[in-house]
């Protein structure tokens, strides 16, 4: 017995003696030697780590079959079974590169995004709230970027050539109609949404995925936030009036509902910065909102969004065809919005995502025609006087469904396909001075049905195919509509990049019903792309090429509205652009300079001829610095936008010609705004606080440049009055407080 | 007979488990010793977190080996951000699927939430002015959980010590504010048994710099 003992005893240490020697070298594809690579026997503590060179050796004194494996960041696992004996084993590992979200090139020809998370984003969440000429507003902080045009006189982005009315918006993949407040003649309207509720924007300046449709130029891209990351409530008071909400995390941090009402009353700011318009009715806003979140089983995410508005304002303006009269305008604008939106992971990497977004928005117009008494005058000798006394009652409904399905197949490539649904009621009252009315209803219905595939054929070379249909009621059309986009990694930090895409349009509301029968109006973009990325420099070239076909012209009906007659405009736009961002170069500093070559013409509306349309310029630049100096607690933001000066036309029927002609046309002086804004941060690095305040002056056109967006003509042409910024300067002071609601709760928690 | 037999075998799988046992207990030794000296060399401390994995692996219900495998790994992270702040975010990705497992098996453990912290930490420092908001309030999260879940334990007033001495004066941070937390956890050092020898029971040579720094 105990011999036999002695003799296992024996044999097990003869066989630890016996250990085996595995090496070999790690490599990847191109044969590039590997660092830092583990390299483990399987279920056992043997293994080794790859050298700088590449190499690996361990010893085992293990025997039989056994898996070797090969693991490392950035690569697919390796597995390979082996059979160890007694003699060493010498096996070379080539690992295959995973295509990983850090790694893979980003296609991005002709987008920009706004992401605090996503890599290959040029601005952060908090660039679009601290660019002093953007005021707050996520669309005019997109304005210092390449492609948009700075015009002041109406709200929207006007993109590479195209009109506002060719850039839609889309919050959570549904369409936003009335993303603006309700336009005023000559004024630009801000977007209605608070900055702070999305978590990424992409700005399409053209060649933008399939999965959205029925904007010809541009499309903006916004997307909501999840749960908050805290409970918090926040109130600010400012110039232009008060506001406050509050955002409340449930404890298990699956669910949160929060909600937020602003009063705007401009009759302060107004004060500060004299407007040339003479407000009988001072803005005033009411905006309120609420939301709900949650997370569902599975790790979806269900999320609803309700908001509401009601506008009030009226003001004079001198009347551009007599001497002493002026035109009164007033507007009562009520808004509704309301958004619900479902992300669910499904099994074997299939992911389902749903939408439904409903708006309804209430016009209600009054303009006079008033003396030096503002009284109203109603003169009918010339008629066109007469006219000038009416009302408008609109009133549109917008209702969207939207499905889609995701599959995630290997590494980042994925497809995916849905449908969308929309309808829309648009009505209208115009009532003339002597009360004759006309009322019409513009229905359509508009589904959609889209594909697109995400293809990773390396970490290198990545391309966005996709394929886009609708069809239109109103139309009663189809069409069809395919998308691409590629990217090539040519460096370590720059890429290539291509996009190309055919996008439709509808004719718009204003110039409905027609009684031709109409196709819609398309748009061809074809994008190159150079971009040089570091985490803290970004450059960036683009050249494009865009082609307008089956433009809407205009013309007048029974009536004298001016509304669609065919389909036979066309145009084109080609240009070049280019960004720099650099938060490296000057301690401290971060700026970026853009800069847009614009040429474009185009045949449409009421256009004679092909023109270089007046809401493009030719030259456009955009300089942004931010400097925060640390000890003073203080961010000082500067922009500097330039555009060189556009283009204006007087346009009016020639009977003897049986035609539209130019009876006149100019080009404005050079756009120059220089603003200027400085956040003070008080509270910040305050120990044991959870409390949150900044400070904002700004001031918008700080040396008081003139500024000429466009001329206006009398009606008979031999006027014309200059449309400018409302007041030569606007100043803005606010402040803004944040209170964190968690550690005041657990205080109360611990004491009690 | 038979019961000869009986003991015979049970001694034998006892000696088999004794010897699995003391086997781990040797590897983990081992490595644990090494990591003073590797804290020089990032290759070094990468080797280690490589091997404290394959034992977590191979092992299974060892929470000790994916913690140090974890700690290992984001160490390793702080020592890429000189030069190399690229990769920081991915080597804190593969720190955070080891303490997850840690984690499993060892649910509510301060040690556990100190790594978090660290991780968070890690993330943050990559792109401080836009993600403080995010990672500043996890890192404050873990570090609570870690006080609370041992309120013994140095570590998260070390933690907490050291990213307030790196934080700007103006934001709260420098050696004023940084002190009491590093005295704390100076004093805690103290007194601190860890529960075995293969359990977490280091900082206090770091805390003893720091304090010094401070002074």
């Amino acid at each position: 017995m105990q011999k036999g003992l002695l003799a296992v005893l024996f044999l097990w240490t003869i066989s630890a003696a016996a250990q085996v020697k595995i090496s070999g070298k790690v490599v990847d594809n191109k044969g590039k030697a590997l660092a830092g690579i583990s390299i483990t026997l399987k279920n056992t503590y043997d293994g080794a780590t790859a050298d700088s060179a590449g190499n690996y050796s361990f010893n085992t004194t293990e025997k039989g079959a056994f898996t070797l494996e090969a693991t490392g960041t950035g690569f697919k696992p390796f597995a390979q079974p082996i059979t160890i004996a007694t003699t060493d084993i010498d096996l070379n590992i080539s690992l295959k590169e995973q295509v990983t979200d850090l790694k893979a090139v980003i296609i991005s020809a002709g987008s920009f995004e706004a992401s605090d998370k996503k890599r290959g984003a040029v601005l952060t969440d908090i660039d679009v709230v601290t660019t002093p000429s953007a005021n707050g507003d996520v669309t005019e902080a997109f304005k210092s970027l390449p492609g948009a045009q700075q015009v002041g006189e109406s709200e929207g982005l006007f993109v590479r050539g195209g009109t506002a009315s060719e850039s839609k918006v889309f919050i959570d993949g549904t369409q936003v109609n009335n993303f603006f407040y309700s336009s005023t003649p000559g004024i630009a309207q801000r977007g209605r949404f608070n900055p702070f509720l999305f978590k990424g924007t992409v700005f399409s300046t053209g060649g933008y995925s399939a999965l959205y449709g029925q904007a010809l130029s541009s499309a903006l891209v916004l997307e909501s936030k999840d749960l908050p990351e805290k409970s918090e409530a926040d109130f600010g008071v400012s110039v232009v009036g008060v506001g406050g909400g509050m955002q409340h995390l449930a404890k298990d941090k699956k669910s949160s509902w929060g909600f937020s009402a602003n009063y705007t009353h401009l009759a302060l700011a107004f004060a500060v910065s004299k407007q040339r318009q003479d407000y009988f009715k001072v803005p005033i806003v009411f905006d309120g909102d609420v939301n709900f979140r949650f997370k569902t089983k599975g790790g979806g995410m269900v999320k609803m969004y309700s908001y509401f508005s009601k506008t009030n304002v009226g003001y004079r303006t001198n009347d551009i065809d007599s001497i002493g009269m002026k035109n009164a305008f007033s507007l009562q604008n009520i808004n509704q919005y309301h958004n619900l939106s479902w992300k669910q992971p499904l099994k074997n990497r299939w992911k389902i995502s749903a939408g439904i977004s409903f708006s309804t928005n209430k016009d209600d117009i009054e303009n006079e025609l008033q003396d030096g008494n503002n009284n109203k005058q109603i003169i009918t000798t010339p008629s066109f006087y007469a006219f000038k006394n009416f009302s408008l009652a609109a009133n549109g409904t917008f209702l969207q469904n939207r499905i889609m399905l995701e599959k995630k197949l290997g590494g980042l490539s994925a497809i995916r396909f849905g449908t969308e649904l929309s309808n829309s009621n648009e009505k209208s009252a115009y009532a003339l001075y002597d009360g004759t009315k006309f009322s019409e209803s513009i229905k359509e219905t508009m589904a959609a049905g889209f594909a697109e595939s995400d293809i990773y054929i390396t970490n290198n070379l990545a391309a966005k195919l996709g394929m886009r249909t609708e069809h239109s009621a109103l139309l009663n059309k189809w069409n069809i509509a395919p998308r691409a986009s590629l990217a090539y990694q040519l460096g370590k930090k720059s890429s290539a990049g291509f996009a190309y895409g055919i996008f439709y349009q509808n004719p718009e509301r204003r110039y409905l019903p027609s009684s031709t029968l109409l196709n819609f109006a398309k748009a061809t973009h074809y994008i190159l792309q150079y971009q040089m990325l570091s985490g803290v420099q970004t450059f960036r070239t683009e050249i494009f090429y865009k082609k307008y076909d089956d433009l809407f012209k205009t013309g007048f009906n029974n009536f004298g509205r001016e509304v669609v007659a065919s389909n036979n405009g066309s145009g084109y736009a080609k240009g070049f652009e280019f960004f720099w961002r650099d938060k490296k170069s000057i301690k401290g500093v971060d700026y970026w300079i853009s800069y847009s070559f614009l040429d474009t013409k185009r045949d449409f509306l009421n256009f004679p001829s092909a023109i270089q349309p007046s809401f493009a310029a030719k030259h456009t630049a955009a300089f942004v610095f931010k400097k925060f100096i640390l000890p003073w607690k203080t961010q000082f933001n500067l922009s500097y936008n330039f555009a060189t000066g556009r283009p204006y036309y007087r346009i009016a029927y020639d009977g003897t010609q049986n035609k539209n002609v130019f009876t006149d046309r100019g080009e404005t002086i050079n756009y120059n705004s220089c603003s200027f804004s400085v956040n003070y941060l008080p509270t910040i690095g305050k120990k044991d606080t959870k409390n949150f305040a900044v400070w904002v002056l700004g001031i918008n056109n700080v040396f008081g440049q003139t500024q000429v967006y466009t001329y206006n003509y009398s009606t008979d042409g031999t006027r014309k009055v200059p449309v400018g910024p409302t007041s030569r300067r606007f100043a803005f002071i606010g402040c803004f407080l944040s209170f964190g609601t968690d550690r005041t709760q657990d205080a109360i928690n611990n004491n009690l | 007979m038979k019961k000869l037999i009986i003991s015979a075998a049970f001694i034998a799988s006892s000696i088999v488990s004794f010897a699995q046992n003391d086997k781990y207990t040797a590897a983990m030794q081992k490595n644990i010793s090494a990591m003073d000296t590797s804290f020089k060399n990032p290759a070094n401390l990468l080797t280690l977190a490589n091997n404290f994995e394959r034992i977590g692996t191979a092992e299974k219900t060892q929470w000790l080996a994916f913690y140090y495998a974890a700690l290992c790994q984001i160490n390793y992270g702080y020592m890429q951000m000189q030069g190399n702040m690229g990769v920081v975010d991915a080597i804190a990705d593969k720190a955070t699927l080891l303490i997850a497992k840690a984690d499993s098996l060892q649910p509510n453990n301060s040690e556990i939430s100190c790594v978090k912290s660290m991780i968070a930490t890690a993330h943050m420092i990559v792109d401080p002015m836009t993600r403080w908001q995010q990672y500043g309030q996890e890192i404050e999260q873990h570090n609570a959980a870690a006080m609370q879940q041992d309120p013994t334990n140095p570590r998260p007033y070390y933690l907490k010590g050291e990213n307030l001495k790196g934080t700007p004066e103006q934001f709260g941070g420098g050696c004023k504010t940084a002190k009491p937390e590093l005295q704390k956890a100076m004093d805690l050092f103290g007194a601190f048994k860890p529960a075995s020898e293969l359990h977490p029971n280091w900082g206090k040579q770091r805390v003893e710099t720091l304090l010094n720094e401070c002074k």
